[in-house]
């Protein structure tokens, strides 16, 4: 990480010494201290602190759970009753790691839908973005098996449903979707052994989520974080020192979050679950409605929005392949955002017809979430599919067309520019002389 | 912009205050009214008198059929909780109806014993084909995590759905358990004339098809309070609706007495730091 290019100087004859040999002090330096940062970033640019620490909560939450959990058919209920009960401050951790895993969500979302409005995926970060893509994949998996182990009647039914999907490929090739679910379960229904290998891959998956995350810190680091202009660095004045400019406000963004998650850890632990979650699995008794974690509706609404036809079109015997082909493709559809997006403004803030359908998509999602959460039936099966519909229009035509008619808002023409223009003619700010402030890193 | 966020903020707050009025009309949709728990909310603590009551129906009505297998004697005694004297307790353990099976002995056979304050509270039937066996095919669920494991559906319009649940979200509100074992204890009724009830069941206007197994189980004056609060139906279940809210979750008074101290450190540092940042940040303009 720019090595040749480092200030980094240590202060004592053991620390030169030690950097000779392992320039770890270095490369922190480099990356978390004097690297530098956009002026102009908004609290919207804290939520990869708030990522980070949600991630190192839910390991350390994880980790010591896992030291009282039974991953069995027969312990596994009743071991998450005896943390609530037994375990010395068990109720806070396992509090803390169910909600956590929402909060997680809450956070990423909020992350993903930023990085869209200021066109973070645009030239040169389409590797940071891709791999922003690859974590939000590895956090829903991770999610949707830690929400099978407390075994509970939704933990069972939830699993049951979403396993089953894979049988949906029986229509491409009779037998290989069958095979599939078989093999995930390791038998011929979901049971102990299903849930015993979940425990496992649940342990597993957030230290392969760390490597990524190392991956995509690393590539924001060489391309350098985007920045509500959308415009990039280009003199001395555009950016400060991480350190304590951007920490600061990223321990504030990060506080604050906190009083939320603590909100719902002490106040409404099980406000975001189920309360069919508190019945032990049965698999003879299906409850009346199957419904996944809040985080997982929108991509189940687009999932259920394929019934016997899709607004009108007849799907018959693969309205199912149909489904989970939409499902994953909303995932995966995102990964490609950066070569849909035909134009050259980053940031939606100089783009005013992109701008509202922008807001249209975050709508949609949200509409999206809520009709998921409905049966689907009558009137919400048909918004559902309307839904569903300009989800994908969004980044197959609007993305693409957008950029082509649209006449973006003139651009300014640095970082600088742009912050020191902001309050003439309002009558805000300090009074300072803006000239004095050009170059706040020589102070 | 900071005026625009405070705009869209107040204008949220008008519309949960507006969605709120809605869904009181609405309220008759559902039958399930919210009631008032000394335990609800955010601030809201077990009363441990209540507790007691509670307990006592359970004893002597519930505990005919029902176990209370995840809690242990021991739990009654436990601060946050009905908080019995311990003698008292291990009294009531060693002369519990539902024997604990023990063992094996020297002479390697299982032996039945009266439980200890370790023990959980069992109920009268040692497996759920015994339960139904003696119940006409009905199985009575361990109560236990009862509270918890109910709640109650609210029907609302799409528009109004986030706002209440921002409001419910705000007010720490996590009673829906409580509120639905209270509409189910006391919603026995004749059922409506056009309505078909099967030999054997009762219509109860909470539970979910209005046909239920369980016989009304609560009458004016079948339980004696020690504390002169009046023997109604009404008062049973409320007491047992908040013993059970507790036996499904034991720590809930630890739990908000130390949200309320970690609430308001948070608040205080992120005022801190927020300061410190503007400090920090005072000289340039962003």
């Amino acid at each position: 990480m720019g090595g040749s290019t480092s200030s980094y100087m240590p202060k004592s004859r053991w620390g030169k010494w030690f950097d000779e040999r392992l320039p770890i002090f270095r490369l922190m330096n480099d990356s978390f201290v004097v690297y530098p940062t956009p002026r102009n970033l908004n609290y919207l640019w804290t939520t990869g602190g708030i990522l980070t620490v949600c991630l190192v909560a839910q390991i350390l939450t994880g980790v010591v759970l896992a030291m009282h959990y039974q991953p069995s058919d027969a312990g596994a209920f009743n071991s998450i009753e005896h943390i609530r009960r037994d375990v010395n401050y068990g109720w806070l951790l396992r509090n803390m790691h169910a909600v956590g895993a929402s909060m997680f969500f809450l956070a990423v979302f909020v992350h993903i839908f930023r990085g869209l409005y200021y066109g973070s995926y645009k030239a040169p970060r389409e590797v940071l973005w891709i791999l922003g893509v690859i974590i939000m994949l590895l956090m829903m998996a991770s999610a949707f098996m830690g929400y099978t182990l407390p075994w509970g009647q939704m933990s069972f039914w939830g699993v049951t449903v979403i396993t089953n999907l894979f049988s949906a490929l029986d229509t491409i090739y009779n037998g290989l979707g069958t095979a599939i679910v078989e093999w995930l379960w390791g038998g011929y229904s979901v049971s102990g052994v299903t849930l015993n290998r979940f425990f496992a891959l649940h342990y597993l998956l957030p230290f392969v989520l760390v490597g990524v995350v190392g991956l995509h810190i690393w590539a924001l680091h060489v391309v350098g974080q985007n920045n509500p202009t959308g415009i990039d660095i280009k003199e001395p004045s555009d950016s400060v020192p991480m350190h304590p400019y951007a920490t600061a406000k990223d321990i504030v963004g990060i506080f604050a979050f906190l009083i939320i998650f603590a909100w719902f850890v002490f106040f409404v632990p099980d406000y975001l679950g189920h309360a069919d979650n508190y019945i032990e699995a049965n698999p003879l008794v299906t409850p009346p409605h199957i419904v996944p974690e809040w985080y997982f509706l929108p991509f189940y609404a687009i999932l259920r929005a394929f019934t016997s036809s899709f607004l009108g079109i007849p799907l018959g015997q693969y309205a199912k392949l149909c489904g989970v082909v939409a499902m994953f493709g909303a995932v995966v559809i995102i990964a490609f955002a950066p070569w849909l997006d035909t134009s050259r403004v980053r940031s939606a803030k100089y783009r005013p017809m992109f701008k509202w359908f922008f807001w249209a998509f975050v709508f949609t999602c949200v509409a999206l979430g809520y009709l998921g959460s409905k049966p689907a039936e009558g009137i919400y099966v048909t918004a559902a599919q309307i839904f569903t519909l300009y989800y994908f229009v969004f980044f197959l035509v609007v993305m693409p067309v957008v950029g082509l008619i649209e006449t973006p808002k003139r651009l300014p023409r640095s970082i600088t520019e742009d912050v020191l223009s902001k309050g003439k003619g309002g009558g805000s700010g300090s009074g300072l002389p803006t000239g004095a402030t050009a170059a706040p890193e020589v102070r | 912009m900071k005026r625009r966020f405070s705009l869209a903020c107040a204008s949220i707050a008008a519309a949960a205050v507006m969605a709120g009025s809605v869904s009181a009309e609405d309220a008759g949709h559902v039958s399930i009214e919210r009631q008032s728990w000394p335990f609800a909310g955010f601030t809201g603590q077990f009363d441990k008198a209540q507790l007691q009551r509670g307990f006592q129906v359970y004893k002597e009505v519930c505990s005919a059929c029902h176990g209370l297998k995840r809690l242990a004697f021991r739990n009654l005694v436990q601060p946050g909780g009905p908080e019995f004297p311990e003698d008292s307790v291990k009294e009531l353990a060693a002369t519990w109806p539902n024997q604990i099976t023990d063992g094996p002995n020297d002479e390697g056979k299982m032996f039945e014993r009266p439980p200890l304050l370790s023990d959980p509270i069992r109920g009268p039937y040692h497996n759920d084909q015994e339960a139904r066996a003696a119940q006409n095919g009905a199985l009575p669920p361990d109560l236990s995590l009862m509270a918890k494991a109910r709640d109650v559906h609210r029907e609302s319009s799409w528009w109004a759905h986030p706002f209440l649940m921002l409001g419910d979200i705000a007010k720490g509100y996590s009673e829906g358990g409580a509120d639905y074992l209270h509409a189910l204890l006391t919603g026995y009724s004749e059922p409506p004339a056009d309505f078909k009830l099967t030999e054997g069941q009762y219509y109860n206007t909470a539970f979910p098809g209005h046909q239920i197994s369980m016989p009304p189980p609560l009458s004016e004056g079948s339980v004696t309070y020690q504390d002169g609060t009046p023997a109604t139906v009404e008062n049973y279940s409320k007491d047992v609706a908040a013993f059970l809210s507790w036996a499904a979750d034991p720590n809930l008074d630890q739990r908000k007495r130390m949200g309320w101290q970690v609430m308001l450190f948070l608040i205080v540092t992120t005022l801190l730091l927020y300061l410190g940042k503007k400090r920090i940040w005072a000289n340039i303009k962003h």
